[in-house]
């Protein structure tokens, strides 16, 4: 050791770092607080966090009855990607996270134009379309299980008057997954108008007056001026919905528990009927495989979104 | 610096103090203070039926013993309130008694470690032997029954026989024909109600002991994996659901409907035949007390009416955890042994009318039944009857009332629901370590 060291200073291209300085300089860096100040939230997240992370990945290598473990190594994997509902689920989740998230994008961005526009009652409107998100999920979940009820359900009465037979929103396997989505989509565009209007009201108004001048018509200026300038927006409901999208559980569970069957069962139904079933290590192991999925899914939308954005 | 470092260790060591102690006040609880009386607390699910039950047991026990205070608690039916006995169970914090199913739900709690053993009671010698067998393992029997037993059948409206001129149908084929008859009348000829979803199950569960007749040793080769559902004569059950659904039988709700829309289209004669378990009669008496007469029920029909049994589901019972000792353990002993004593039984047969008869020769049916229990009876009397496969092998699938939805819909045929079916026994089966899965 003491040899390296008396030579270091000798050869000055091979003088990476100066050690004592650049401790000091790191320390100076991390040490905004003293020690102790990071232990109770360091304690937080090691008991509520870490601990349980890593004891699912090992919980999920078992086979769990609350009573007894049996340690069987990857076979609940296995067990889990031959469930046959699973490939379903996984479908139904895609489709109700994509739908879900396209829809939020686009009535959100048309209800936001509407609502930055100089109409009456803006500030009344602007209110009314968050009101839905403040509702409790399972609470619109259960009222919309009423109106859609395929024979007293207030929709379709509404269509019967009107001579049209509606469908059975919830009961026929065709609809359930969309009926679900529409209702999530009602529930969710709220938070995405907000951020769209905190996007259009960033951009700066001289653009639209210099395009008008030029000229341009009123889609022409929509489709070059608030769309491209809108992005960072865009961006941010894209993946917003899409995690809730693919990670929904109450509302679907709270409309049709994944039903009629398992016709409109999702990742997150499928690993709650098991641990409902008393599968706990197979619903854990569906938990991991849910939390793979979706980030493989998440990272990469996010770098392609971040990366568009930079290059503006 | 020396003292710094101390300060700060210190400090340290106060924060985590800090952070400790509320989540430790959580684990010690409050306790009964020593006041002389015996405070035990009684599970039972929430359930209308369940709850006025317990309290009407509750008060009567509180007569003939004041030293002991029962507290009635409440929670979920169905799957949750299964996780929850396993998860306090587990976890040692499960109530002073508590009621629950008794067959296959009761193997999964893992009674030998958890639960009292009370064979040396004194009312064990009155159990019926089928009860004993169904809250029993290898090594004790651990819980009392608390209510009738209940038959799995098929609830029809006599009155809607009487006027379609119908006679009661021992073989498929009969039923069928009946099925048409009342079909062309204009009435629904089979209730069905997928918005609660148990309720679907009926075809096949209640299907069992015609299964059994025809195959005495079938439950045991299932538990065993060497009997599957895909295969005769238990493949049958399937066959039945998808022609009642194929066949146009059901009513035009029926995706949505609820139990208690299919009790009021039996009781009013909308509807004339409804699989269901007995003990929903009780809701029928409640919301329709003049209808309990038109009331009657028959074994759902095997093919050949040779093999036509009913099937009988074991009352649920009282059993008491390994967490309750000393002062709890002796008066939760004494509620278990009032439950199973002639007032007990008074109280169990007042009230609604018991779904079936009693499982202990300490209570007996009222003189005075509804036609749906002479019913009943007749088919216990003869012989004709035997109990569900969930009271002779653990395993059941837990994805058999959403797979039956399905076949009853018209989603998945019945092939595939019952292999689908199979591959759900499979984990089950697993996961309660069975030999040979």
């Amino acid at each position: 050791m003491s040899t390296i060291r008396e030579h270091a200073p000798s050869t000055p291209g091979n003088q990476r770092t100066p050690p004592k300085e650049s401790r000091r300089k790191r320390r100076g860096m991390g040490e905004t607080y003293p020690t102790w100040f990071y232990i109770p939230s360091a304690v937080l997240y090691i008991v509520l966090f870490a601990v349980p992370t890593f004891a699912s990945f090992y919980f999920s290598l078992t086979r769990w009855s609350l009573f007894d473990i049996e340690f069987i190594g990857f076979d609940n994997y296995v067990q889990f990607f031959t469930e046959p509902m699973l490939i379903q689920g996984f479908m139904n989740t895609f489709v109700y996270g994509f739908v879900t998230s396209a829809l939020k994008v686009v009535f959100g961005l048309a209800l936001a134009l509407l609502l930055t526009g100089s109409i009456l009652g803006r500030g009344y409107l602007r209110s009314t379309i968050f009101f839905p998100v403040l509702v409790s999920t399972v609470g619109v979940g259960i009222a919309f299980k009423v109106l859609m009820d395929p024979f007293d359900g207030l929709i379709n009465q509404t269509l019967a008057t009107l001579g049209i037979q509606g469908p059975g929103w919830l009961t026929d396997p065709a609809w359930a997954l969309m009926s679900v989505a529409l209702v999530d989509v009602w529930k969710g565009v709220g938070i995405a108008t907000l951020i769209f209007i905190a996007g259009l009201v960033a951009i700066p108004q001289e653009y639209f007056e210099a395009a008008k001048v030029d000229g341009a018509s009123a889609w022409q200026r929509f489709r070059n001026i608030t769309l491209p300038l809108v992005q960072p927006a865009t961006a941010t409901v894209i993946l917003l919905s899409l995690i809730g999208g693919l990670r929904s559980f109450e509302l679907i569970w709270a409309m049709t528990k994944g039903g009629p069957g398992f016709t409109s069962d999702v990742i997150a139904s499928v690993i709650y009927k098991q641990y409902q079933a008393g599968f706990y290590g197979l619903s854990t192991a569906g938990n991991v495989v849910l939390f793979l999925v979706v980030t493989a899914i998440i990272v990469p939308i996010q770098y392609i979104l971040n990366k568009r954005q930079v290059e503006q | 610096m020396n003292s710094s470092r101390t300060r700060r260790a210190l400090l340290a060591a106060v924060g985590v103090a800090a952070l400790a102690l509320p989540l430790a006040a959580c684990s010690s609880g409050g306790d009964d203070g020593g006041s002389g009386a015996t405070t035990i607390t009684f599970l039972t699910s929430n359930q209308p039926v369940d709850v006025e039950l317990a309290e009407r047991l509750i008060e009567a026990f509180g007569k003939d013993n004041p030293e002991i205070e029962i507290n009635h608690q409440t929670q979920p039916a169905g799957t949750e309130g299964d996780n929850l006995n396993k998860t306090k169970l587990s976890t040692g914090e499960m109530e002073d008694l508590f009621y629950y199913n008794s067959g296959s739900l009761l193997q999964v709690l893992n009674p030998d470690q958890t639960l009292v053993n009370l064979a040396d009671e004194e009312w064990v010698g009155d159990l019926t032997d089928a009860m004993k067998t169904v809250v029993s393992t290898d090594n004790g029997l651990y819980g009392t029954p608390l209510g009738a037993s209940q038959g799995g059948a098929i609830l029809y409206n006599k009155k809607v026989y009487d006027e379609l001129g119908l006679t009661v149908p021992t073989s498929w084929a009969e039923f069928e024909a009946n099925n048409e008859k009342v079909k062309a009348a204009g009435k629904t000829a089979v209730i069905q109600t997928y918005g609660d979803d148990w309720t679907s199950q009926l075809f096949v569960l209640g299907d069992f002991a015609n299964v059994a007749a025809q195959d005495a040793d079938w439950a045991t080769d299932y538990t065993a994996g060497e009997k599957k559902y895909a295969d005769q004569p238990a493949f049958q059950s399937f066959l039945n659901q998808q022609e009642a659904h194929d066949k146009g039988w059901m009513n035009a709700d029926f995706a949505s409907a609820t139990l208690d829309d299919g009790l009021r289209l039996l009781a009013t004669g909308e509807g004339v035949h409804f699989p269901m378990l007995t003990g929903t009669m009780s809701t029928i008496q409640q919301n329709y007390p003049d209808n309990v007469n038109d009331i009657g029920i028959f074994a759902i029909p095997a093919e050949d009416a040779a093999d036509t049994r009913l099937t009988v589901w074991l009352p649920n019972a009282v059993y008491i955890p390994k967490t309750t000792e000393g002062a709890k353990l002796e008066a939760a002993k004494k509620f278990v042994a009032f439950i199973n004593s002639p007032e007990g039984c008074e109280v169990q047969a007042s009230g609604a009318t018991p779904a079936g008869p009693f499982a202990t020769s300490a209570c007996s049916l009222p003189d005075d039944v509804p036609p749906f229990l002479t019913d009943m009876q007749e088919y216990v009397d003869s012989g004709n009857s035997g109990p569900a496969l969930e009271f002779l092998s653990p395993i059941k699938g837990p994805n058999m009332p959403g797979i039956l939805v399905e076949v009853g819909s018209g989603i998945r045929s019945a092939e595939d629901g019952a292999k689908l079916y199979d591959e759900d026994v499979k984990k089950q089966a697993q996961q309660l370590g069975l030999e040979g899965w």
